[in-house]
């Protein structure tokens, strides 16, 4: 029989935390608040001397006095590093989430897909392609004016007490239906304002169809405009092509110009899909930002199953990172000079930082935001439009809560077993829900295939954090400001 | 903080918080914090000196002055029940060997885990 051996004292580690060093300094990131500290010299020693073995609140004084320190100024040290959690005595599982998600949620946005039809054939497109999840056979392919001001009205509603919404127009291509979309704008103006709120709007497109005048709507209304396209002539047209296979880049890139030239209230942004052979990030983000103009540059890789030719293989893969690096060390050179540059993937991540998220789940979907499909069908976002696997109600029925709690109970980080040793999860909480069902068939599954690129890319931008933090703090201050207004 | 210096919102929340509870108390914990505005008067240990069957002052004890697995001293000295835990017969012999009197040197009784 094995004698029960009471346990005297209660031993200090290392809490939950990224370490980095930046410009010569030590940071840290905790995981359980996502918070972000500068340690000095003493502070950064008794991280170390944890990492050798855990030791008592008697032993770790000893030892810092034996190092030259104040008995007092040990102690102080270690209780700082208390509260905060940097040190930490507590054993076994960390503290469990929330079992259930919030029921009761404002909306704050939709995404009103409002056709579900495009003049291109993008051979990697995930509602057209070989992932496509949507079933829109016998369902509506534009959406009727009635169905999108239910949509506003719904929104208003759902949104209770927020002072603030917006609609995201999509497709399809969304500009399909333009006729409608701006009669959308306005009644929704009209709504907003009788509901005593300010309402936003945004679109994406292929900047195909863009005309004179839908540029002048779109800037007089201030609707941000993303625009979906992959670089210059080569890469655009490898895999943005007509259904004819005529490539989109001699089509758009007039239409572009003026659109950027004649836009005048919000940036322009445009969204880069990288996929097998379109992985030369700094050559399409020079073209994009520097010949054509756009304010801002997002990449991410495309979203496959995992065995199209279009998928990006392990190599591609490092080629995308290694160019990352060299703009997100361009990013940083700017900001050191106080310019903000427009390599949106660094921006997003250091907006992020600032404010220490701290995510339940991985994005709003089913939470302040809906997708609406063409028929009324409501969706967690536009990528589950008009699949009917996802369907979280309609508007005419309302939410479906069962559907939505069942979401959102699957999705949520403490859900997902492998995300709970991983530091960098209150940034990631486990990744895209669609891209999750698109390459596990569960979108409560944790995207296991990016997990080193997402602590890598956290990493990098933490460590241009701590570089702001040290060398230029008032570019921070200046871009939390900027944030809050976007 | 001296020694560390926060440098986004979250922990410049956490700070702020830590210099507002400096402020408001000293350091050593209280008891039954979450009651605040209420006098502790813990039942059992300071009417009877007996760390024994313990309520707080709410009738749980989740507001105990000491861990409730402490509260188990009369259990090991009185209960004629052999497998009572920490057990003096079979498995925890010296759990009280620290112990001499009751009133002084409660602090000595320890945690014991199965």
């Amino acid at each position: 029989m094995t004698k029960m051996e009471p346990i005297s004292v209660t031993r200090y580690r290392r809490g939950e935390m990224h370490s980095f060093q930046s410009v010569g300094q030590e940071f840290m990131y905790l995981v359980s608040a996502g918070s972000i500290f500068a340690l000095d010299q003493a502070a950064t020693n008794v991280l170390a001397r944890l990492d050798e073995r855990e030791m008592s609140h008697a032993e770790l004084v000893e030892a810092l006095v034996a190092g030259g320190y104040d008995g007092a100024d040990a102690e102080e040290l270690i209780r700082e590093l208390r509260l905060v959690r940097g040190i930490v005595t507590d054993r076994g599982a960390p503290e469990p989430g929330p079992t259930s998600p919030p029921a009761d949620f404002p909306l704050q946005a939709l995404v009103l897909n409002i056709t579900n039809q495009c003049n291109l054939a993008c051979t990697y497109c995930y509602e057209f392609g070989a992932d496509k999840i949507a079933t829109p056979a016998g369902k509506p392919k534009y959406m009727t004016i009635d169905t999108a001001k239910t949509s506003v009205d719904f929104l208003l509603e759902q949104s209770r007490d927020r002072g603030a919404v917006h609609i995201t127009f999509f497709g399809g291509e969304t500009l399909m239906n333009f006729k409608l979309l701006k009669e959308v704008v306005l009644y929704a103006n009209e709504a907003a304002a009788a509901a005593g709120k300010t309402i936003g709007f945004s679109l994406t497109t292929n900047a195909t169809l863009l005309t004179d005048e839908i540029i002048a709507f779109l800037s007089d209304n201030g609707i941000g405009v993303t625009v979906s396209m992959d670089g210059p002539p080569d890469l655009q047209d490898k895999h943005r092509v007509y259904k004819t296979g005529k490539g989109t880049y001699a089509v758009i890139e007039p239409r572009l110009r003026k659109l950027i030239a004649n836009h005048k209230t919000r940036a322009i942004t445009a969204r880069v899909t990288l996929t097998n052979g379109v992985t030369d990030v700094v050559r399409i983000y020079r073209h994009l930002k520097d010949d054509i103009g756009f304010h801002e540059v997002g990449f991410a890789p495309v979203t496959t199953s995992g065995d199209h030719d279009y998928s990006i293989n392990g190599d591609g893969m490092n080629e995308v990172l290694a160019q990352f690096h060299e703009l997100a060390d361009e990013w940083l050179e700017y900001a050191l000079r106080g310019r903000m540059h427009g390599f949106t993937n660094v921006s997003e991540t250091i907006g992020e930082l600032l404010a220490g998220v701290n995510k339940s789940h991985p994005c709003g979907a089913g939470l302040g935001l809906l997708g609406v499909s063409p028929s009324g069908d409501l969706s967690p976002c536009h990528r589950f439009t008009d699949a009917d696997t996802h369907t979280l109600g309609n508007l005419e029925t309302g939410i479906d809560q069962d559907k939505r709690e069942d979401f959102l109970s699957r999705g949520h980080v403490t859900a997902k077993y492998e995300c709970q040793t991983c530091w960098a999860r209150p940034l990631c909480a486990g990744g895209c829900h669609h891209e999750a069902f698109v390459r596990y068939g569960d979108t409560g599954h944790a995207n296991l295939h990016y997990c080193d690129w997402i602590r890598e890319w956290t990493d990098t931008c933490l460590k241009i954090y701590g570089a702001l933090s040290a060398l230029n703090p008032q570019f921070l201050e200046r871009f939390a400001e900027r944030k809050a207004l976007s | 903080m001296k020694h560390l210096r926060p440098l986004n919102r979250k922990a410049q929340r956490i700070d702020d918080a830590i210099t507002a509870a400096d402020a408001s108390t000293e350091e050593d914990v209280v008891a039954l914090q979450q009651n605040a505005p209420r006098p502790h008067v813990p039942m059992g240990c300071t009417l009877s000196f007996s760390p024994g069957w313990e309520v707080d002052s709410g009738g749980g004890t989740a507001g105990l002055c000491q861990p409730v697995e402490r509260d188990i001293y009369d259990c090991y000295v009185t209960c004629f029940w052999p497998v009572a835990v920490p057990d003096h017969l079979n498995y925890s012999p010296d759990w009280a060997a620290n112990c001499a009197v009751a009133t002084k040197d409660w602090r000595n009784l320890d945690l014991v885990f199965p």
